[in-house]
């Protein structure tokens, strides 16, 4: 008698779990397919590796620019003392643009006012890292920018 | 009143109508000095229709795109009759519903009517407030305009910051790892298709809880006998106040709309620096401020992680207050719960002054 109980119950357990294990399985299947659908296909873009950023004749000393530097905004900077440098201008904190300010003589960034100074290290406000530094190299009158 | 009658009838021989008649002859609201509060709940609701009207009247000119999203916008407020109009009123209703929903939510908070055997109604405004917020997110960038540009640039990185689910959710929701028109597409689709759906069902069942368990007594009520309890029947008193109510926003609404039209503002430039006295919309501002006095590495970690992390906590814990309100179960009076809802309102309101300057 028990034992036919016991049978009964395990049959019985066995089908709610074949139920579940099914239903799970279903909504995988479902589920699926549209994460993948929303994630983004990989886009193979080569990145160019240099570009020029500018003519020497339109830059003053203590002025800065933002360029396109492939997909991303990059900022090429005549210094006080007339050097010419050049840096990722996206904020290391959440991906603001940046800018120069010649009353400052520093770069910053108008999100949540994190500076950096000329050498792109970060000196104040939340941004965690430096910016990215690019080299940069004359050639007749284009400046060109270059991932170093 | 004979036509209406007839008309009854008419429904009544198909389907059997009393339950509805009896219930709205039974419904009533408590009515006491407090009661003031109820009412946001019915304004928020009343913005929400506001939104789905104006909504669809906009989707019948915008574009999403590169070349369009910000052009149809433009087209509507400049060429369409009455275009800046129901721009305005759209832009100014959202914002509106979300300042409704807030005060409804803290009404609700220190009333303590979140409690047995309301936790599930709790709940589902929860839901409803977070789904607010995002189709205030969403909605903010369809202009693309430079500040809406900026400011999502800066929210979705946020959603970056989250550990582990963090960056592929991020770059599902941009439709990439940037900013960009693919995700005004994505932001579009949200915006009108998805969070109007989940948002109507999610609404229907916190309409639906109200309606079986009715509204909530005040904390003072315990004590004092049934005869003491001052009520008005639901109808017609209770809507219609309501509906002078609803009459009353319209009227700020139109005269917001009016005097004070939304701006359109520049066309974004991912190519551009972010210009300064950039800030997110204001009910976003209390966080993003919060962001600014945060250190860039704190107990090592970098300064925005703590920052989710902490405001990631504090919202679950406003979600579960049902949960660790102690006094939940006895319904007697809990001070915990006012101090800490004071301090969350004080918080939000020095933070967003001070991100308002
Ligand atoms: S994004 Fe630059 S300081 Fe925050």
């Amino acid at each position: 008698m028990n034992v036919s109980g016991n049978e009964k119950m395990s049959r019985r357990t066995f089908l709610d779990y074949l139920m579940g294990f099914g239903l799970l399985a279903w909504l995988g299947a479902v589920l699926y397919p549209i994460v993948e659908y929303l994630k983004v296909p990989k886009q193979t873009e080569a990145a160019p590796s240099s570009v020029v950023a500018g003519l020497t004749k339109d830059f003053k000393p203590n002025e800065g620019k933002v360029f396109r530097f492939g997909n991303e905004p990059a900022i090429l900077i005549d210094t006080p003392d007339g050097k010419l440098k050049a840096f990722s201008a996206v904020c290391t904190h959440l991906q603001c643009t940046v800018q120069y300010r010649p009353d400052m003589e520093k770069i910053w960034c108008a999100c949540h006012g994190g500076v950096y100074d000329l050498n792109g290290r970060n000196i104040a406000g939340p941004p965690p890292r430096p910016l990215q530094e690019y080299k940069v190299v004359v050639k007749g009158d284009d400046i060109i920018v270059s991932k170093s | 009143m004979n036509n209406e009658s007839k008309l009854m009838r008419w429904f009544n021989k198909r389907y059997d109508l009393s339950p509805f008649e009896h219930f709205a002859k039974e419904k009533k609201v408590p009515d006491f000095k407090g009661s003031f509060w109820y009412y946001f709940g019915g304004v928020s609701l009343f913005l929400f229709i506001v939104q789905v009207v104006t909504g669809i009247l906009l989707l019948m000119y915008y574009q999403p795109g590169a070349q369009t999203a910000y052009e149809s916008v433009r087209f509507i407020v400049t060429k369409v009759e009455f275009g800046w109009l129901i721009r305005s009123i759209h832009s100014w209703s959202a914002n509106l519903m979300i300042l409704s929903v807030f005060i409804h939510m803290f009404s609700v908070y220190f009333t303590k009517a979140f409690r047995t055997p309301r936790e599930l109604t709790w709940y589902s405004g929860f839901l409803l407030m977070s789904l607010t917020l995002v189709f205030g997110f969403s909605g903010y960038l369809l202009p693309w305009n430079t500040l809406s540009y900026f400011a999502t640039k800066v929210g979705t990185e946020i959603v970056g910051v989250v550990p582990v689910v963090g960056i592929p959710l991020m770059e599902i929701l941009r439709n990439g790892s940037d900013v960009t028109t693919a995700t005004l597409t994505r932001f579009f689709g949200l915006h009108v298709a998805v969070l109007p759906a989940v948002f109507t069902v999610v609404l229907g069942i916190h309409l639906l809880f109200i309606q079986v368990q009715g509204i909530s007594e005040p904390e003072s009520w315990k004590d004092i006998p049934e005869s003491k309890k001052n009520h008005i029947p639901f109808f017609p008193n209770f809507v219609l106040r309501d509906v002078l109510l609803w009459l009353i926003v319209l009227n700020v609404l139109a005269i917001l709309a009016v005097y004070f039209p939304w701006e359109l503002g520049h066309k974004a430039d991912p190519f551009a620096s972010a210009p300064a006295g950039i800030k997110p919309e204001w009910y976003f501002l209390f966080m993003f401020e919060s962001l600014k006095f945060l250190p860039s590495k704190f107990l090592g970690l970098d300064g925005e992680v703590v920052g989710v992390m902490f405001f990631g906590l504090a919202g679950l814990l406003w979600f579960l207050i049902p949960l660790w309100d102690s006094r939940t179960p006895k319904g007697s009076r809990n001070k915990i719960i006012n101090y800490v809802g004071i301090a969350v309102v004080l918080y939000i309101i020095i933070l967003t002054t001070i991100g308002a300057r």
